[in-house]
């Protein structure tokens, strides 16, 4: 199941950039958000500051708070543990390559010591169906690399390997923009169905994608987030000129 | 300004639109002034403006549907495409209604003139102005003016209501003036019909505007509530 | 009429191109024969003066005394072996370590700077001096030549190459890969090793032969340290024979037979060479050390 997200006064710095200004966010659990907004407004960094994965370049520097539920996430865990609890789709698909399907699926079970056998098979199988890749690859799952795979079977191979740590919560960054219109239209009718079960957070450029997947909105802004509310108020009448702006193609 | 070939688009579904207003308008003007004066020549133009009003509704219906499709709008330029869709039913309508008041002052020029218990020219003026007034807020993008019509619908209802009572009772105590006041009962129900049109019209402005759906919106009392549509949902919680 | 000027302009400018494409290709291919004819060469000539010189004994024996017909290079060819097996117990885990640093966790420290340079100097070392700089290392302290330095030696030959192949084939990792495990909260130390460096470990294969590859053949080194053996050695603490020593012991010698030997080993150094890279490709081909193609 999936944990709320509160975030409160966060900042982020990379350097002397001051790429987040005083973020304050409700995220619900077992819904979808998406985050809008142009090139370099820092949604991006934002997501990353949700599972610490800022923290992986030495110039970033975070302060405010960020909470799943009770547990303050700078405070009171350490980033490995909190990475366990998120999974993250990358805008490019990333496979490892030296791995089969199998193990790309595991790897977040096996590199962190976990091996019953018979347990992980249940478990790829499960996150494979999951995110719709199982039947296109249960036959080829040791023998196939995991590189093998077209563009939009890659994407949800990561899915797959994120979901099959059983995070609470799962962050896409722009998931389907490398992807084609048939793939994409995949990717998004799974979120739809996995988000009564985690929580989501999805980055996109595709205002039209956000509008089909999430609930709830962001409009992100030269770092600041602008208007955050339901997706219908959002697209059909938002409170800020500047949202309007973007999402009419006025600018952006 | 990015999107200039789309914000051009607008701009023309939006003259196109004015284009068929002010034939609506004109014709609804038009149909009036014959029942003033019983003057049929009037009516034949009233006639003939009908069938460019009809075309209008289709070309602008399609270019509508162009831009929806093509063009993905959002918030205000979705609302206003709609609006416009809707708005354009509704002038479509008020031709129709002038059309129907033009073929009732036709049939009467056959008739004797009889002096009814009715103040067609003051509900006439009304609606017309309701008509005005309308546009007038949909080419000023002006909700306030366009919530003033709302309360002006009423007047027209209760002037039709009474209309009708009036008119009955003429059609029962003094049968030889019945079909006199059965086409004045007609023309008062195609006024009334044309504040409604002018009515949706306004709602329909309110909407694009400001984004509330003002529709329908009559408390217990039968009084419209000034809010409505207004109220702002909280924003979502974790 | 002016249209049939164009024509024929432009079908003179597409022969031109076509000739030129064919320049280039036969200039390719000639550069590419200058390139590969050396090594024929070098090839057809040891084939021509050593091996008729090849024999079992010379693949059993120990050298002869001279005077003596016959004789081996058998504890040169195992003294070698035995030399490298050090060298490369040595050199490849500091070279991959060197390596790991260099791309993982030191990337762009003055610290990274400084180990980088000093791979490239010690690269830049000549033989004779590394082979002088063990012996008063090593040698001296120890009062005896031994293999245990001759392997010291050609290790620490093999570090610079082993750490610099093995930090581009790190570097050339997308970073998309790194960050794909961080994010599955595998710790950082976890995701070098299992993804990063598996990933690259083809590259890093190529570049542990590269080093062995050259000092395989190394000989000044040698002289001061390993020194030689005209017999078996029973410990490495003793001095032992090598392939090159040996051979460039016997080709100053004034001895025709002993010439004979040296052109039979020369032979024999590179086709073991040969032999050992490739069976480390095959190896790895095999997916019994898996790595990304």
């Amino acid at each position: 199941m999936g944990v709320g997200i509160e975030v409160v006064n966060l900042n982020a710095w990379y350097g002397t950039n001051h790429t987040l200004q005083d973020i304050n966010l409700n995220i619900p659990a077992n819904h979808a958000t998406a985050l809008i907004g142009p090139s370099g407004c820092g949604k991006s960094t934002f997501v990353r500051c949700l599972n610490r994965m800022h923290e992986t370049n030495p110039i970033a520097r975070v302060t405010g708070t960020v909470r799943f539920g009770d547990l303050d996430i700078y405070e009171d865990a350490k980033p490995v543990e909190i990475r366990r609890r998120v999974g993250m789709v990358f805008q490019r698909p990333n496979p490892f390559p030296t791995m089969s399907i199998y193990d790309n699926v595991a790897a977040g079970l096996k590199l962190n010591g976990y091996n019953h056998r018979l347990a992980l098979d249940e478990i790829v199988e499960k996150s494979l169906k999951n995110s719709a890749l199982w039947d296109e690859v249960k036959d080829d799952l040791k023998k196939k690399s995991g590189a093998s795979l077209s563009g939009g079977q890659q994407q949800r191979l990561c899915i797959a390997r994120a979901l099959a740590v059983d995070p609470e919560v799962l962050l896409m960054d722009e998931p389907a923009s490398a992807l084609d219109p048939v793939s994409t239209s995949k990717i998004e009718d799974l979120i739809f169905q996995l988000k009564s079960q985690y929580t989501i957070v999805i980055v996109t450029h595709n205002m039209q994608q956000a509008a089909r997947v999430a609930e709830n909105t962001g409009f992100f802004l030269n770092g600041r987030m602008v208007e955050f509310d339901s997706t219908h108020k959002i697209f059909t009448n938002p409170s800020d000129k500047r949202t309007e702006d973007y999402i009419t193609g006025r600018f952006g | 300004m990015t999107r200039i070939r789309f914000q051009q688009s607008l701009e023309e579904l939006k003259e196109q639109l004015l284009v068929m207003a002010g034939l609506a308008e004109q014709a609804i003007q038009r149909a009036i002034e014959a029942y003033r004066v019983r003057d049929l020549s009037i009516c034949d133009l009233v006639s003939r403006s009908e069938l460019a009003i009809n075309r209008l509704e289709r070309d602008i219906d399609q270019a509508a549907l162009d831009l929806l499709a093509m063009e993905q709008p959002m918030a205000i330029d979705l609302r206003f495409i709609l609006a416009v869709i809707k708005i354009n039913a509704d002038l479509e309508r008020v031709g129709d209604a002038a059309k129907a008041i033009s073929e009732r002052v036709r049939s009467m020029d056959q008739m004797a003139v009889a002096d009814l218990p009715v103040d067609i020219p003051r509900m006439a003026s009304m609606a017309a102005e309701m008509v005005r007034k309308c546009l007038q807020s949909f080419i000023e993008a002006d909700a306030p003016m366009a919530r003033s019509i709302l309360a002006m619908d009423d007047a027209v209802d209760a002037m039709n209501k009474a209309a009708y009572k009036a008119l009955t009772k003429v059609m029962e105590e003094q049968s030889h003036l019945a079909p006199q006041a059965l086409n004045a009962l007609m023309i008062c129900r195609s006024l009334e019909r044309v504040a409604d049109h002018a009515t949706n019209i306004a709602e329909d402005v309110i909407f694009w505007v400001q984004g509330a759906d003002v529709r329908h919106h009559k408390s217990l009392t039968g009084k419209r509530d000034p809010d409505a549509g207004l109220k702002v949902e909280p924003a979502p919680q974790a | 009429m002016g249209e049939d000027k164009l024509a024929t302009e432009h079908k003179m400018r597409a022969q031109m191109r076509t000739l030129a494409d064919g320049a280039a290709t036969g200039l390719a291919v000639l550069s590419t024969l200058l390139v590969v004819a050396p090594l024929v060469a070098i090839f057809i000539y040891l084939i021509y003066k050593g091996a008729s010189s090849l024999s079992w004994a010379f693949f059993t024996d120990v050298p002869k005394p001279v005077g003596e017909a016959g004789g081996g290079m058998a504890n040169a060819i195992a003294g070698s072996g035995i030399l490298l097996g050090i060298g490369s117990l040595i050199g490849i885990p500091i070279g991959i370590s060197g390596g790991i640093f260099l791309a993982e966790y030191g990337r762009g420290t003055k610290l990274a700077n400084a180990v980088r340079f000093t791979a490239d100097v010690l690269n830049g070392v000549p033989s004779i001096v590394m082979g002088i700089a063990v012996y008063s290392l090593v040698v001296v302290p120890q009062g005896h030549f031994s293999a245990f330095s001759g392997g010291v030696a050609l290790g620490i030959m093999m570090i610079p190459t082993v750490c610099r192949t093995t930090e581009e084939m790190l570097l050339m990792v997308p970073n998309a890969v790194r960050e794909a495990a961080l994010a599955l909260g595998v710790p950082n130390w976890r995701s070098v090793l299992a993804i990063t460096v598996k990933t690259a470990s083809p590259g890093i294969i190529t570049g542990c032969m590269l080093a062995f590859a050259r000092v395989a053949g190394e000989t000044a080194p040698l002289i001061f340290t390993a020194f030689g053996n005209v017999g078996w050695s029973s410990n490495l603490n003793e001095p032992i024979a090598a392939l090159p020593l040996q051979i460039y012991v016997y080709a100053i010698s004034p001895y025709d037979e002993w010439h004979r030997l040296a052109w039979a080993g020369a032979l024999v150094l590179i086709v073991l060479i040969v032999l050992a890279v490739s069976l480390v490709r095959y190896v790895t081909s095999r997916g019994v050390l898996k790595g990304a193609s």
